[in-house]
């Protein structure tokens, strides 16, 4: 390793050292300001640590790791999201009783293994990432330590560790067909070797499966209403954004390495995940009253029209499916805070009827989720519109005319919560209104502003975000 | 930039209204009122600046025209232009959009401001429709109008508006959707013919491609706009939704959003697909037909004066379907004044009904009857827009439904004259109307007062613009004139006074192409 690969390794360190000193700070003296604050300082200086990179990109950092424009757009997009998930933690956390600095230092942890995800050149780092990144979650998903949450954590701990051994397994048959993990080698032998062989397709297809766990896609998407609703809402909004995000950033890179349209079986298969999440999610969405299992079936959904992007082909593939994702971590990243301000010290306000007559008691919060759901909706003004647009265009421009139907069809399903949702927050509260009166969390609106602004910019004038998606992918 | 204001302005004006909405509930009454009358002005503005002998603007040349960029990388450019037919039609959204307004002055007393918010930029959407002429911001538009339109009926509809509202919503944002595909399926048509990535519509005219994809892609517009006109079958969520809207939202959604739908198959589905809309012109003037006679009939079955006037505009854009797809100059030319006079009167008829409602608190027929007496003025203006919407030579509807009925001779006799049977079912729900709601027994309930000042100024208008169009419509003719005949160039028309019968002589029309 030279100075110059250090360089690179700048923002991975400084998001690997922060943990480490928010540790040793708490070893000397608790205080949940010092440990919440050098959380955002290692953040921060990730975040621009990313600016700093050194010429000479793409850089290979060993063999496990890539350093390339694509990497850095989505290392940013974590850090960002982090960056948010943390403010939005901040106060949501503080009303509540316990050990809470060592939050921080979880969360920053798994910050790190998503970015190593976004860098992993090899199924090596890969699978480091997406340990580190889920261990870390299952503590956060039980931080709260009520029932729901440590239901959650168990849940999330059982079916991820066995969504690891498919994976592994996938991993092994894959090397011990091709004799290596590193993707660009690969798929220069699964070339060589055409597509018949069954054992790599299994190999893939269980790599397929296991990625399908993180991304929770149906089928294997059984676990997600659950921890959704019992993880802490700031909790939620990582694991719906930074945990998705960063798997289909490395999936989109795997796949854009070892070319799936050779893999006709594959192919179908994910075009057949697409559509299944896609159902699954709107019509279970349908029966819930809950409004963190609302989002969190939607977000299965949204997999699965991003799956229709990351079908297509052609140029339009990966600048889809990264604005998709932008527009999906500024919507449910504002959708979650929203639900995380609202929350009161006993539970989080999940439950449909919090939202009851919400536009009377509080209208900003009330418009500001009213922007994150007609963004989830894909309406004009929003992210979620031109995201929406983009998937379509990428879709039909490969002619997936059969997806895209069914993407049309799904978003009309979709309209029917996301609508019932915003009623409910215009009519009239009831007589036996409770009036929880919460203090204003001023981190949490300061992040939601910034997030609706970005969410109407996004929507009104893509250009500028379009362009730098288009420079930054454009090595993939 | 005229054209940029005449949407900046309900924007702008409907964010006003709602941030000045501070106790005082007349504050953004007025300004909504003055935003929408200074783009009425604008649009009046730009009417006498209209030239007169309209059809030398040469195919092509826009009245006026804005163009910029957006999002170049996509080809999607912000480009707005008016010719004679967004101009007739941005009138009418002004105008049924002062009435809209007016007619809320008493009605809504609950969130004024966010009311007149959601009205503003409902009227925006539609003024942004009528204008765009790059497929993006179409549906960009397209989809802006329905949001605040959601809420209106959702929030200040009457019983069953959210189950009505829910409905309209998913029912347009279906179709739409099914047209953003179509629209990317002719971009890509496009760009694999010329290798120019764009959504420009002067540009994808002219597209061309097999005839099986030119079909499924106008099927794919046409379900948008047969959803918003709406045509039997897909006609379903308007009567729910016009019955639980507030009076201002029925009055947009019968005057102005139906004809969002007409206008896009004049503008976008028959220019851009000009055989397979030929090919399928049997098949939509037969939907227009049973449009026209279903609406007619079931008005006629409907206890709800809001649901009967709701289907009796089923029946008359089931005129304007026609019109559009008979496709010659008289034909065209009477679905525009229809759009127009339907707009106008069935708006009417809608504020009849929101005062009525207003008074005694019911919808129902079964309980009125008698009212002429105690509210003369209100019946005669009944009775003027119920002879309005039966066809009564002398007013606007009649030199509509009479020009479609004319055009749509000469290509299918046949529907022509079963199309007539609908004037007759007309006639015969409008005098029973006015009969149920004005004649008759007389009822116990405490006398409803007559239409006052406001009401009766607004009725004075709309009667005038009926009067005048079904007078003197050359005026309105003459501006449409030159639009519709380059659009009918556009479809493969050539010359302007050909008037080919299309199912007579098919293919006749392929010649200009």
């Amino acid at each position: 390793m030279t100075a110059n690969d250090f360089g690179f390794l700048a923002p991975l360190l400084a998001i690997g050292i922060a943990p480490v000193v928010i540790m040793l700070a708490v070893a000397v003296r608790r205080s949940y300001v010092l440990s919440c604050g050098l959380a955002l300082g290692g953040i921060v200086a990730a975040f621009l640590a990313l600016f700093a990179v050194p010429q000479g990109m793409p850089h290979r950092v060993t063999s496990l790791l890539i350093f390339d424009n694509y990497a850095l757009l989505y290392m940013g997009l974590i850090f960002a999201s982090t960056f948010a998930v943390t403010l939005l933690a901040s106060e949501y956390l503080a009303a509540r009783k316990g050990d809470l600095e060592e939050f921080y230092v979880l969360l920053l942890l798994a910050c790190l293994g998503s970015s190593l995800l976004v860098v992993s050149n090899h199924f090596g780092a890969f699978f480091i990432g997406i340990e580190i990144l889920s261990i870390s979650l299952y503590a956060l998903i039980g931080y709260t330590r009520n029932g729901l949450s440590i239901e959650a954590g168990v849940k999330y701990l059982v079916l991820a560790a066995a969504s690891s051994g498919i994976f592994l397994f996938g991993i092994a048959l894959l090397y011990g067909e091709t004799g290596t993990m590193e993707f660009p080698l690969l798929a220069a032998r699964t070339a060589a070797q055409g597509t018949n062989g069954l054992i790599l397709t299994a190999g893939l297809a269980l790599v397929v499966a296991g990625i399908g766990f993180k991304l929770a896609v149906a089928p294997f998407h059984m676990w997600t209403a659950d921890v959704y609703e019992g993880a802490p809402a700031p909790v939620t909004a990582f694991v719906a954004t930074v945990s998705k995000g960063a798997v289909f950033a490395l999936l989109l890179r795997f796949f854009a390495i070892v070319d799936i349209n050779a893999h006709h079986s594959l192919f179908a298969a994910v075009a057949v995940i697409a559509v299944l999440s896609m159902f699954a999610g709107n019509l279970l969405a349908l029966l819930q009253n809950n409004v963190k299992r609302i989002l969190a079936y939607s977000s299965i959904a949204h997999l699965g029209y991003l799956l229709v992007a990351f079908l297509a082909s052609g140029a339009m593939r990966v600048t889809a499916v990264s604005f998709y994702l932008v527009a999906y971590f500024i919507t449910t990243l504002g959708a979650f805070g929203v639900v995380t301000v609202l929350s009161g010290k006993e539970r989080d306000a999940d439950d449909i009827e919090d939202y009851r007559g919400l536009f009377t008691r509080r209208p900003w919060t009330a418009l500001i989720f009213s922007a994150m759901l007609l963004s989830l909706a894909g309406i004009p003004l929003t992210a979620g519109f031109i995201g929406k647009f983009y998937v379509i265009a990428a879709g039909a421009g490969s002619a997936l005319w059969l997806l895209v139907v069914m993407l049309v069809l799904n978003s009309a399903i979709g309209l029917y919560y996301y609508l019932r949702l915003m009623v409910v927050m215009y009519v009239s509260p009831g007589e036996e209104k409770v009036a929880v009166t919460l203090p204003l969390s001023v981190t949490g609106y300061l992040v939601l502003a910034v997030l609706v602004i970005l969410l109407v910019w996004l929507g009104i004038y893509p250009a500028p975000v379009i362009e730098l998606i288009r420079s930054m992918t454009a090595g993939i | 930039m005229i054209l940029v204001w005449l949407i900046a302005i309900p924007l702008t004006g409907g964010l006003l209204a709602w941030l000045l909405d501070r106790g005082d509930d007349r504050l953004p009454r007025w300004v909504s009122l003055a935003a929408i009358a200074i783009d009425f002005v604008l649009a009046l503005v730009l009417w006498m600046q209209y030239p007169e002998k309209a059809n030398v603007l040469p195919g092509g040349a826009w009245f006026v025209e804005v163009r910029s960029a957006w999002i170049p990388g996509l080809g999607i450019g912000f480009h707005l232009a008016m010719d004679g037919l967004s101009l007739l039609l941005v009138m009418l959204t002004a105008f049924l959009g002062i009435m809209s307004v007016a007619c809320s002055w008493t009605e809504i007393r609950e969130r004024v401001g966010f009311f007149h918010f959601n009205l503003m930029w409902t009227l925006a959407g539609i003024m942004g429709v009528f204008l765009a002429l790059d497929l993006f911001l179409f549906y960009f538009f397209w989809e802006l109008m329905l949001v605040p339109m959601y809420f209106l009926i959702a929030l200040w509809g009457h019983e069953n508006r959210i189950y009505a509202a829910v409905k309209f919503f998913i029912f347009t944002q279906l179709s739409g959707l099914l047209m953003l595909a179509a629209i990317l399926g002719l971009y890509f048509a496009h760009a694999r013919e010329t290798g120019v990535y764009t959504f420009d519509y002067l540009e994808l005219l002219g597209t061309s491609m097999d005839p099986a994809k030119a079909m499924a892609l106008m099927l794919g517009f046409l379900v948008a706009f047969l959803v918003k006109l709406p045509a039997f079958p897909l006609h379903t969520w308007l009567p729910d939704a016009h019955t639980e809207a507030p009076t201002a939202g029925s009055v947009i959604l019968a005057g102005l959003l139906l004809k969002t739908g007409a206008y896009g198959l004049l503008r976008f589905a028959v220019p851009l697909f000009p055989q397979a809309a030929l090919d399928f012109s049997p098949v939509a003037m037969a939907l227009a037909v049973a449009g026209i006679l279903y609406g007619a009939v079931l008005a006629f079955a409907q206890k709800d004066l809001k649901r009967l006037v709701a289907y009796t505009s089923v029946s008359h854009m089931g005129f304007v379907l026609l019109g559009v797809f008979a496709w010659n100059e008289l034909a065209l030319q009477g679905a525009v004044i229809q759009m127009v006079c339907h707009g106008v009167s069935t708006g009417a008829l809608f504020i009849l009904a929101g005062a009525l409602q207003e008074r005694i608190h019911s919808r129902d027929l079964g309980l009125m009857g008698g009212l002429w007496s105690a509210a003369p003025r209100m019946g005669a203006v009944g009775m003027f827009f119920g002879l309005a919407s039966l066809g009564l030579p002398g007013l606007g509807n009649f030199i509509g439904e009479f020009l479609v009925l004319f055009g749509a001779y000469k290509v299918s006799v046949v529907m022509t004259v079963i199309a007539t049977t609908g004037l007759v079912i007309a006639t015969a729900y409008s005098l029973w109307m006015v009969q149920r709601v004005f004649f008759g027994a007389r009822r116990e309930e405490p006398r409803p007062s007559d239409l006052g000042v406001r009401e009766m100024a607004m009725m004075a208008f709309m009667m005038a613009v009926i009067v005048w169009i079904g007078l003197y419509p050359r005026m309105v003719l003459s501006t449409s004139e030159g639009a519709l005949n380059t659009l009918r160039q556009s479809a493969g028309v050539s010359a302007p006074s050909e008037r080919m019968s299309h199912t007579a002589m098919p293919g006749a029309n392929d010649d200009g192409k």
